[in-house]
């Protein structure tokens, strides 16, 4: 190891340094408790900032990575890694906002949720960053286990509760599977290392044993994205944990599933035999979309309903692992990040809305919503519109990228069952707006103070939603590059 | 003589019977034991690997994984006594508030 390494290293470092330095604030400060969301907020933010501009910092693509790798190769710096240090920080940053008045308002305002907090990021960042087995396996964990603790973080709700211990335990299930499968992939690749499982990809492909791994690893990631088969646990979890809990997992807790997916497979799938994984994709896409889609129309809780939409959304992505190519990558990438905006939007207003009883869970509680708060109505109504792939929102050109890998890599009948299932989400989350725009409202007592936090993180990310609907290709060229 | 695959079939066994456990068992503490005993399995396939190839990062790992299940271990039993705490119960069948 050498001084630069940690010179490259610093968002990590700055985001483990800040869990240690809010730690301590927390432990030896009495009125140190008031800034800690402020403190990790601007770690989040600053993170963000520098990682956005380290992108290109470096010419990623011109050395062979092993030379390049941080800490003796385990982590990689810049290019691909750096974007999604990017989308985490910026993500969770959004995410604190949501949770710094709703944690109020359901009276549970303890510090440990941001330690936690930027303790699941800095998980992510070491699966996104990774060069190795192990760092997966590290990240993914403590990722995971820090969800766990915040999905029970409302400890006296029952709800709560039953969300925790189902996400523990199927969770630790899935984890189960990856590290077996690790376990495989470790033995026939002779091999820790990424770099030298995809030097000699194309002679493992032919091992059963690899395979098996290779499938057993898939399994576990496709429990972390909420693909079926492996999706029943998201809609209980979703619903259950605190509103500001699910911002986070459901956005950029699957962006970073996604990233280490996109650093395994990618790779094996360009050398291996295209046909067996591509077909495994192709049907884990058609059931995601399809089933998400279908079970979203029978729900009554508005976050039931964007957790079965989730699970479509996973299927829309998984198309783009399907096609196999560079542009269903970057299809993916930019689908992950316009998805994390636009769903920590609409997860953002449910949370202003939510009050600690449970108004505002259920779709009916949506009637009239448009003439009692118009802001938030309008900007629910834009998300909506954005999710459901209707243009010029982020969330159709997400479709709009994906569907075009699969047609360029010949798969059209994929990005046909995309469009059907987009057709069939148009009802549900058009009724959200028909409810709030065309119905009356049977109670009109006055919504609770709407929180200023929670204002800023709302319109932040419908900036972002409708600006990557503008102008897509700004975004679309710096993904492309660095693939 | 090459014991491999005997470890191997003896870690896939103990795989197995952690799958199985998990889906028959309805005691929360006797299923997050079964997935112990997968992360258990795990470790022994890659300890075999590790000392067939003689190549020592698989041992390394298990000293990772059995940290990692440490963690876990400590979150997964607070969250099982929270529940206990409310529920007063922590068998899997009656914790069932959420469904559709």
């Amino acid at each position: 190891m050498e001084m630069k390494d940690l010179f490259y290293a610093m968002p990590l470092l700055i985001v483990g340094g800040g869990i240690l330095l809010i730690l301590l604030i927390d432990m030896f400060f009495k009125g140190g408790k008031k800034i800690i969301p402020a403190l990790t907020f601007f770690i989040l933010l600053g993170t963000a900032y520098y990682s956005l501009f380290t992108i290109n910092q470096l010419p990623i693509g011109l050395m062979p990575v092993s030379e390049f790798g941080l800490f003796y190769g385990m982590l990689s710096f810049g290019g691909k890694a750096h974007l999604f240090y990017f989308l985490f920080n910026f993500g969770s940053a959004i995410a604190v906002l949501i949770a710094n008045d709703y944690l109020k308002k359901i009276e549970t305002e303890y510090s440990e949720y941001y330690i936690l907090l930027l303790s699941s990021v800095l998980g992510m960042m070491l699966i996104a960053g990774s060069r190795n087995l192990v760092m997966i396996f590290i990240g993914l964990e403590q990722m995971s286990i820090s969800f766990y603790a915040l999905a029970g973080y409302r400890r006296k709700n029952i709800l709560s509760n039953e969300a925790a211990l189902k996400y523990f335990l199927l969770g630790s299930f899935a984890t189960g599977f990856l590290i077996y499968g690790m376990a495989f992939i470790f033995g026939t690749a002779q091999s820790m290392m990424l770099i030298d499982i995809f030097s000699q990809t194309s002679v493992l492909v032919k091992n059963p044993l690899f395979m098996i791994g290779i499938l057993l690893f898939l399994i576990g990631f496709t429990f972390k994205i909420a693909a079926v088969p492996f999706h029943m646990w998201a809609p209980d979890v979703y619903e259950g944990s605190p509103t500001s809990v699910t911002a986070l997992m459901a956005t950029v807790g699957k962006a970073a599933a996604f990233s280490a997916i996109l650093l395994i497979f990618v790779s094996v799938a360009k050398m291996g035999p295209n046909s067996v994984f591509s077909s495994m994709f192709s049907v884990v896409a058609v059931l995601s979309m399809l089933y998400g889609s279908i079970a979203a129309i029978a729900q009554k809780d508005i976050k039931r309903m964007l957790a079965y939409s989730s699970i479509a959304h996973a299927g829309y992505m998984t198309i783009g692992l399907a096609a196999v190519n560079p542009s269903g990558i970057a299809g993916i990438i930019f689908y992950l990040v316009a998805y994390t905006f636009m769903n920590l939007g609409a997860f953002g207003i449910i949370a202003l809305l939510e009050s600690k009883e449970g108004k505002f869970l259920s779709i009916e509680d949506y009637k009239g919503l448009g003439t009692r708060q118009p802001f938030l109505a309008a900007s629910l109504a834009i998300i909506m519109f954005a999710l459901s792939g209707i243009p010029p929102f982020a969330g159709f050109f997400g479709k709009y990228y994906i569907f075009l890998a699969a047609i360029q890599s010949g798969d059209t009948w994929l990005a046909l069952v995309g469009v059907l299932s987009s057709v069939i989400s148009v009802y549900f989350y058009l009724r959200v707006v028909v409810y709030m725009y065309f119905s009356k409202s049977d109670d009109e007592s006055a919504i609770l103070e709407i929180s200023q936090t929670g204002l800023l993180a709302v319109i932040a990310s419908l900036v972002l939603v409708i600006a990557f609907g503008l102008a897509p290709g700004s975004l679309i060229r710096l993904i492309s590059g660095l693939i | 003589m090459n014991l491999l695959p005997f470890y191997l079939i003896v870690s896939a066994f103990m795989f197995f019977t952690g799958v199985i456990g998990v889906m028959t068992r309805r005691n929360a503490i006797i299923v997050f034991m079964s997935i112990e005993l997968m992360l258990n399995s795990a470790n022994l396939t890659f300890v075999a690997f590790s000392s067939f190839l003689g190549n020592v990062s698989g041992q390394v790992f298990v000293f990772f994984v059995m940290a990692v299940a440490a963690a876990e271990a400590a979150v997964g039993l607070a969250i099982i006594i929270s529940i206990y705490r409310n529920k007063m119960t922590a068998n899997i069948d009656e914790i069932n508030i959420l469904k559709w």
